[in-house]
């Protein structure tokens, strides 16, 4: 449990979904993407969804954040309905690409949402201020996209994610275009930022090391049709420093994981 | 470089030479490369234009030498002047109109597909029809003595490229900013101004670019078929015809420097549009 959100009662959870289905395409060609999800994730809390390729774990999160509608079941953000929440800009989101605008500097970027959401001016350069030295890039406030690394862009694209403020942040694999050590850097720096803003995060990830270095809980998912296989605690409390990774506790939550995956009995986990 | 003189020396105390080469050569490579990029279409031209004098000589008049073209050049430069500005004028109020009403068609288009789709057949006619050959037809239309069809021809020229390029540019969203733009819940005005048509620019820059030499091709084609006594098309079949034909390809020279004045500044605009424009 990281802090309460201050005028959330405890009881309302950031997200919850019940009963959520999603299919593509119809008839002959329909692909069960999603198949009856239930799932409760607390204010403050870390939480990773992890899977294999077409688990339909990327669709559940797109179906959190009203990008796609379910086909079945009901979706609801801090207690409205998924699309609700979105127009209330309920939560920052971050993909696997930066999807930065190139002909826009960083401070551009990361007005963007404030500009379209009517910020004024003063606030709004006092925020981007503050945002660029949070992703630790104030220096380059007024760099174009194409004059950053991989790395920084995508430091800009959760900087932005953060830009309102949000007590939901959905992350879709976005450090899955880093190399290891870049990735490694910006996994430790969201673990500060998630604890530091108290928001809740729903983070889609191929990398169990990663999900468990980061979560507060892992969630299992295996494909056609996408559900639920498991769900693992991860109890090491806000504080995730470097050396968790060295930590024999965090291999075997590792090693849990790859069991949930691979669809042997979680039992180690459940003792933890 | 104390590296390439220590190399010369030492290749002078028995060492390889080829060794010496190699590495004076590796320490200039890439002046030396721009340098060569740069001189080698000179020589060429050069030697080119040498060999045209020698082979003329004063063998024919019908196929003047490059000397006896520049005298001309210089000695009428006032009046192919008059006559670039005369064509180019055209070509540019063309390309102007050309480039609004695309413009304007290109954004009605892609907000509305039925119109694009009525549109269509007569984009397609106009992209196909062999421009020029209209202009008898304007010159008809309106009174012979106006610059209006050449405008018109080179304005249907200009419109093509950038009525193509435009809405091209205008549908090509990178579904993660449509993401984007849905999650921000922004309205349909706040996503064009700050996707749609800024991500459309550099394709209308390209679209322009493309436009600028056909318009001035266009404008001055169209003076071969008749209009009023300006621009550089009628130069040169008036040239021709009393057979000046040094005169006249002075003129063809002013016509390929009217071109390219207009190729320059568009591509100068294109690649000013395009800057940033590299990452994903």
């Amino acid at each position: 449990m990281r802090f309460d959100t201050k005028e959330l009662p405890e009881a309302v959870p950031a997200v919850r979904v019940a009963g959520a289905s999603k299919t593509f395409g119809r008839k002959a060609k329909a692909v069960r993407a999603l198949e009856a999800i239930d799932l409760d994730i607390r204010a403050g809390e870390f939480v990773s969804l992890i899977g294999p390729s077409g688990c339909g774990k990327s669709t559940l999160l797109r179906l959190i954040a009203d990008l796609d509608r379910p086909s079945a079941g009901s979706i609801e953000v801090f207690g409205k309905p998924a699309a609700q929440a979105r127009l209330d800009q309920e939560y920052g989101i971050a993909f696997q690409q930066a999807g930065l605008l190139p002909w826009r500097t960083v401070a551009g970027n990361l007005a963007l949402p404030l500009e379209l959401h009517g910020v004024p001016h003063a606030e709004r350069n006092e925020r981007v201020e503050s945002l660029a030295s949070l992703v630790g890039l104030a220096d380059f406030i007024d760099h174009y996209p194409d004059q950053l690394s991989g790395g920084m862009q995508q430091r800009v694209a959760i900087a932005r994610a953060l830009a309102e403020g949000p007590r939901l942040l959905l992350m879709d694999e976005p450090f899955g275009a880093l190399d290891e050590m870049t990735r490694e850097r910006m996994q430790a720096e969201l673990a500060r930022i998630a604890t530091a803003t108290g928001a809740a995060v729903v983070f889609v990830t191929h990398s169990i090391p990663e999900a468990v270095f980061l979560s507060d809980r892992v969630v299992v998912m295996s494909p056609r049709p996408g559900r639920i296989t498991g769900i693992i605690d991860v109890p090491f409390g806000d504080e995730r420093p470097e050396l968790l990774r060295e930590d024999p506790a965090y291999f075997e939550l590792v090693t849990a994981v790859r069991e949930a995956l691979h669809g042997t009995p979680v039992v180690r986990a459940e003792e933890v | 470089m104390p590296a390439a003189s220590s190399r010369s020396a030492r290749s002078a105390t028995g060492g390889s030479s080829a060794r010496s080469a190699t590495g004076g050569s590796s320490a200039r490579s890439a002046t030396g490369d721009a340098l060569l990029r740069l001189a080698a279409p000179i020589v060429f031209g050069i030697v080119a234009l040498g060999l045209w004098q020698l082979a003329v000589g004063a063998a024919d008049a019908r196929t003047p030498s490059p000397f006896g073209i520049g005298a001309r050049f210089g000695a009428q430069f006032g009046a192919i002047w008059s006559a670039s500005i005369g064509t180019a004028t055209n070509a540019l109020i063309g390309l102007v109109v050309g480039t609004l009403v695309a413009v304007v068609w290109a954004l009605l288009c892609a907000n509305a597909r039925w119109l694009e789709e009525l549109g269509n057949p007569l984009v397609t006619a106009l992209s196909v029809v062999p421009l020029v050959s209209l202009a008898p037809v304007f010159y008809a239309m309106f009174d012979s003595s106006l610059q209006t069809g050449r405008i018109i021809v080179a304005a249907i020229a200009a419109f093509v490229p950038v009525f193509f390029n435009t809405l091209r540019g205008l549908r090509t969203v990178l579904p993660i900013h449509r993401d984007l733009m849905r999650a921000y819940a922004a309205t349909g005005w706040q996503a064009a101004r700050t996707v749609t048509l800024p991500g459309a620019l550099p394709f209308f820059f390209t679209g322009i670019r493309i436009a600028s030499s056909i318009t001035v091709i266009s404008a001055l084609v169209a003076e071969y078929f008749g209009g009023p006594v300006t621009g550089i098309g009628n130069a040169i079949t008036t040239a021709v015809s009393s057979s000046d034909y040094a005169l006249a390809w002075a003129y063809v020279l002013g016509a390929i420097l009217t071109g390219l004045v207009f190729y320059v500044v568009t591509y100068v605009l294109e690649v000013l549009a395009t800057r940033h424009r590299t990452t994903e």
